[in-house]
Parts: C-alpha cells; sequence; structure tokens
C-alpha cells in the first residue's frame, strides 16, 4: 500500500496504482480530465497529455519533486508522494496549453455534432480552456468515410486519442482498423475502407471522447438533450444487455452502452443490442439515467434523487474544501 | 383596527333629497367625460398610425440567409434549449449532394416553428444562435382568429432571397468582429 497527498488529501491506494486513478478514489474536483486514458482498455493512455499533475514530493524516501509535470494516467504512485493538481496554477496553465493545442485542427462544428451535449472535449475546453481561438492557419481536412454501414467517421473532429484502435484490439476479434499516417496526417482508417463487422465494433462509438466516430442511426436523429436518457436492460446472450436507452416519446433513437461517472464503459454491449433493438417493448425500462446536474441533458430531465448518495457527496464536498484549506502540505517552491 | 389613514369608514346614512333625485351626479359625470373628449388621447389608431419603437425592438423572428442565399440556420437546438418558453421546435436533416445553395451546412432544419402565442420575445434565441441565423426583427406579429395560425412555420420565418431583412442594428458590436473574421469557414 502506498500513501499518496493529492491536493492535500491523503489517500491509501495499492502499489501500482497510477496517480489518476488514485485521484479518482478520492473523486470530486481533484480528479485530473483524461481524453486518451481509458480504465476497461489496456494500454490506453499517455498521449493526450491533458491529465498533467505537477508532482511536489517523489516518495518518502526521495522527496525531490519531479522536474517537469507527469501524465498522472501513466504515472504510478509512490508512498509518501505528494501530487497537486487544481492547486498549482503551473498545472492549470499548461491544461490550457493543452486544450488549445486538441483544439487546433478541430473544425469547432458543435451546432452540426452529433456529440455535442455529451463531449468530453467540449467539457474539456469549456472547463479548462481558453474562450477564443489564436489559430489562424487552415485547418486539416478530410472526407467523412462510412465504417461499415452503422459507424460515420469523421476523421477531421479526431483528436487522436486511439482509444478506438484498442476496442479493435481487444473487444473484437479481429482488428480491421487502426491509425494510418503519421503527424499531421494520421488518419483512422479501415484497410481499403473494410467495414467493421464484428459482434462489439459499435464499441468504439461510445469511446470516442470527440464526434469522430458516431452512430449512423441516430445521425441528425436529434440533439441529445431533447431526448429522455432511461436505464434499461434485456437478456442478451452477446453481452450483459445493460443499456441506456436515449428515447423520444415513445420512440428509441439511440441505444448506449452505460458510462461511468468518468464517462468510461464497464460493460461494453453488442451490436445487436445497439442496433437491432430499437423498440421500447424490446427492453425492461428500470428508470431515467442518472445525468449529472452540469450537464445541458439534464434540461427537463427528471429523476429519483438518492438521499444516501446525496448525503455521502454533500460529505465529501465538504472533506474537500476542508481539504483545500490545508495547502501548507504541499506548497510549490515559488 | 386601522391598518392605513387612507381607510374610510362606510355609514350608511340616510341620503338627502339631492341625492334622491340622482340629477347632480349625472351631470358631474358628463361634465367629465366632455372634459376628456378635449384631452391628449392615449390610444392611436393603429394600423394607419403607428407608435414609434425603439431601434432594437424585439418583434417576429427572421431566419435569415446568407450571402448565396442559402439558409444559415443548421438545426442546432441552441434557440430551443435556450427558449424560456419552450416555443421552438425543430427537426434536422442531411443536406443531400446538389443542394448546397440551399443549406450552407451539412445538416438543416427540415421543420423549425415558433409558437407565436408561447413565445414572450426574450431574444435569448438570437443570443444563442452560433450561426447567426435567427434574429428578432422591428415586424409585429399579426392577429389571427386560430390558435394554429400563431405557430410559424419556415414559410413564414424564413427571409425572402430577393426580400432581405436588415437585422444590421441588432448585430452588437462582438457580433460585426466575429463576422470580420474571414478565416473561419463559414464566414468565407
Amino acid at each position: 500500500m502506498a500513501k499518496v497527498t493529492i491536493d492535500g488529501i491523503e489517500v491509501e491506494v495499492a502499489d501500482g496504482t497510477t496517480i489518476l486513478n488514485a485521484a479518482r478514489q478520492i473523486g470530486g474536483e481533484v480528479v485530473p480530465p483524461a481524453m486518451c486514458y481509458y480504465s476497461s482498455l489496456k494500454d490506453t493512455g499517455g498521449k493526450c497529455r491533458v491529465c498533467l499533475v505537477k508532482v511536489t514530493q517523489g516518495s518518502a524516501k526521495d522527496p525531490r519533486p519531479m522536474p517537469k509535470l507527469v501524465a498522472s494516467c501513466r504515472t504510478p504512485v509512490m508512498d509518501g508522494m505528494v501530487v497537486q493538481n487544481i492547486t498549482s496554477p503551473e498545472v492549470l496553465e499548461a491544461r490550457k496549453g493543452v486544450v488549445e493545442f486538441l483544439l487546433i485542427n478541430h473544425p469547432l462544428d458543435c451546432p452540426i455534432c452529433d456529440q455535442a451535449g455529451e463531449c468530453d472535449l467540449q467539457n474539456l475546453a469549456y472547463e479548462h480552456g481558453a474562450g477564443k481561438t489564436r489559430y489562424e492557419e487552415e485547418r486539416r481536412t478530410f472526407e467523412k468515410v462510412d465504417i461499415g454501414d452503422k459507424i460515420k467517421l469523421h476523421m477531421t473532429r479526431c483528436i487522436l486519442c486511439y482509444r478506438c484502435t484498442f476496442v479493435a484490439d481487444q473487444l473484437t476479434n479481429e482488428r480491421v482498423h487502426g491509425v494510418l499516417n503519421r503527424g499531421d496526417a494520421s488518419e483512422i482508417s479501415t484497410y481499403i475502407e473494410k467495414a467493421v463487422e464484428n459482434d462489439f465494433s459499435g464499441n468504439m462509438i461510445d469511446v470516442c471522447p470527440v464526434g469522430a466516430l458516431t452512430d449512423k442511426t441516430f445521425r441528425f436523429k436529434s440533439r441529445v438533450w431533447f431526448t429522455k436518457p432511461l436505464d434499461a436492460h434485456r437478456n442478451c446472450t452477446k453481452c450483459s444487455g445493460k443499456v441506456v436507452l436515449w428515447s423520444k416519446g415513445d420512440d428509441v433513437l439511440r441505444v448506449s452502452a452505460r458510462k461511468d461517472e468518468f464517462g468510461e464503459v464497464k460493460e461494453y454491449i453488442c451490436n445487436e443490442c445497439r442496433y437491432d433493438h430499437k423498440n421500447m417493448s424490446d427492453w425492461t425500462i428500470e428508470g431515467p439515467r442518472h445525468i449529472d446536474k452540469n450537464s445541458v441533458i439534464s434540461q427537463n430531465h427528471y429523476e429519483k434523487i438518492d438521499m444516501q448518495k446525496l448525503k455521502l457527496d454533500i460529505e465529501r464536498q465538504i472533506q474537500f474544501q476542508k481539504g483545500k484549506q490545508l495547502p501548507e502540505t504541499n506548497q510549490s517552491p515559488a | 383596527m386601522q391598518l392605513t389613514n387612507r381607510s374610510k369608514l362606510v355609514v350608511k346614512k340616510e341620503m338627502t333629497f339631492a341625492e334622491k333625485i340622482y340629477l347632480p351626479a349625472i351631470l358631474s359625470g358628463v361634465v367629465i367625460t366632455i372634459k376628456h373628449l378635449f384631452r391628449k388621447k392615449a390610444t392611436v389608431k393603429y394600423p394607419e398610425k403607428k407608435r414609434e419603437i425603439s431601434e432594437i425592438w424585439r418583434g417576429q423572428h427572421v431566419l435569415k440567409r446568407d450571402d448565396k442565399g442559402a439558409e444559415r440556420c443548421t438545426a442546432c437546438g441552441l434557440c430551443a434549449v435556450a427558449c424560456p418558453a419552450e416555443a421552438i421546435t425543430m427537426v434536422a436533416a442531411e443536406r443531400k449532394k446538389g443542394e448546397e445553395n440551399l443549406y450552407r451546412e451539412e445538416k438543416y432544419a427540415a421543420t423549425y416553428e415558433i409558437n407565436m402565442l408561447r413565445c414572450i420575445f426574450c431574444g435569448l434565441c438570437e443570443e444563442a444562435c452560433p450561426k447567426e441565423a435567427i434574429f428578432l426583427t422591428d415586424r409585429i406579429v399579426s392577429t389571427d382568429y386560430e390558435r394554429n395560425g400563431f405557430i410559424y412555420g419556415k414559410d413564414k420565418l424564413v427571409e425572402d432571397v430577393n426580400e432581405r431583412i436588415d437585422v444590421t442594428v441588432r448585430q452588437t458590436p462582438a457580433v460585426l468582429a466575429f463576422k470580420e473574421q474571414k478565416k473561419l469557414s463559414h464566414n468565407k
């Protein structure tokens, strides 16, 4: 076990845990954002750089600070490590820069994009980015590609997080798509536009943090904030069958896997559940999906409050506020 | 209990003879009416004479077209989500090949409806619009006998290619500065 202090909050985690996962055990505001790291996919992380944090004390044995900001999703904790995330202005400044870099080639076509409203990049830019762009050059553009008949690829919107290729590697039997070319010209592609036809290929839509991979059956049907998310399940032989139905009236517009509070899917669903069961009668409805109150989707969305959970959440926030008032333990050498 | 000094105690007493014949009371009323005939009128005869309105009057909406005549609206739904009266509904559709001169972006509003009975003319829709598509104009929404007539579809909202509606007074300096940025794809 290792004891780490993140933004003044002490937590004890198993050896080999990354800083990001240690922060997630604390939860709340101290969790660094992550665009490429995905806990349920192996080897993800280390690409987008938005989870950068400052390590002001390497470990109990060697208390020297780390020379540069480190990617928290790839750095394991050491006993006695002291980490600064939102309490360090340097980290916030660096994160702002990273967001600007991620947005350099992003087309900012949110009014058209189906991902708008549930887009990780949109949230990230809103929370950590600057309001204006300084970029004046031509943005890179790609033609839109149909990957199979169910998935649309807008390479222009891609931030090259490689999550979808890890889905292809780890969830499906044979990998038929990957990243071609280098640098600015890098492009997610299938070899000779071969359709992705695996039972779990649809999950690349859910893992995509931006609107690069979108569900063609939902294309332009409705903006997500006009749909009602419902938890539902059905007996499925291929997957757990636990999904979210995005409905409008009695119509199921889209079926997606359930994402946790960090926007990650834990139980992947099969393509049959995703595409072929768009009737309310196919599903057992559990109730409204929990939507974060800061999300635009929570507009006109009503759900039952779990008072016990709410109490815990408030207690945690109070604890966090107290933690913020104790910066002496991890003051940076100014 | 007396709450204010203005309250009057009501006393039911026998009326005098002058009060009983009512004539003085009626005459004084007529005098007041005649006095009002020569006063300045508070109303105007509306359709013939129009009252002066503010430069930034918020009246009937218009869906603008761009310089080439293509519809600017891309059915992003931000106006509808900003609308406090929930007056706006829309259905999006994908632009097909050959319709580039009709719709500016790859997605467009197939139907766009504003319920003018619900609308409170607050102007939040034009503030929310990222595409410079919806504006409130100085036109007044006309009356109707039926409720259906107040649901304005694209036929009433989209401006005519030949009869453009001037909204320059409603464009704030920030908006105009934004439009100057030719690097942004939709300003080209």
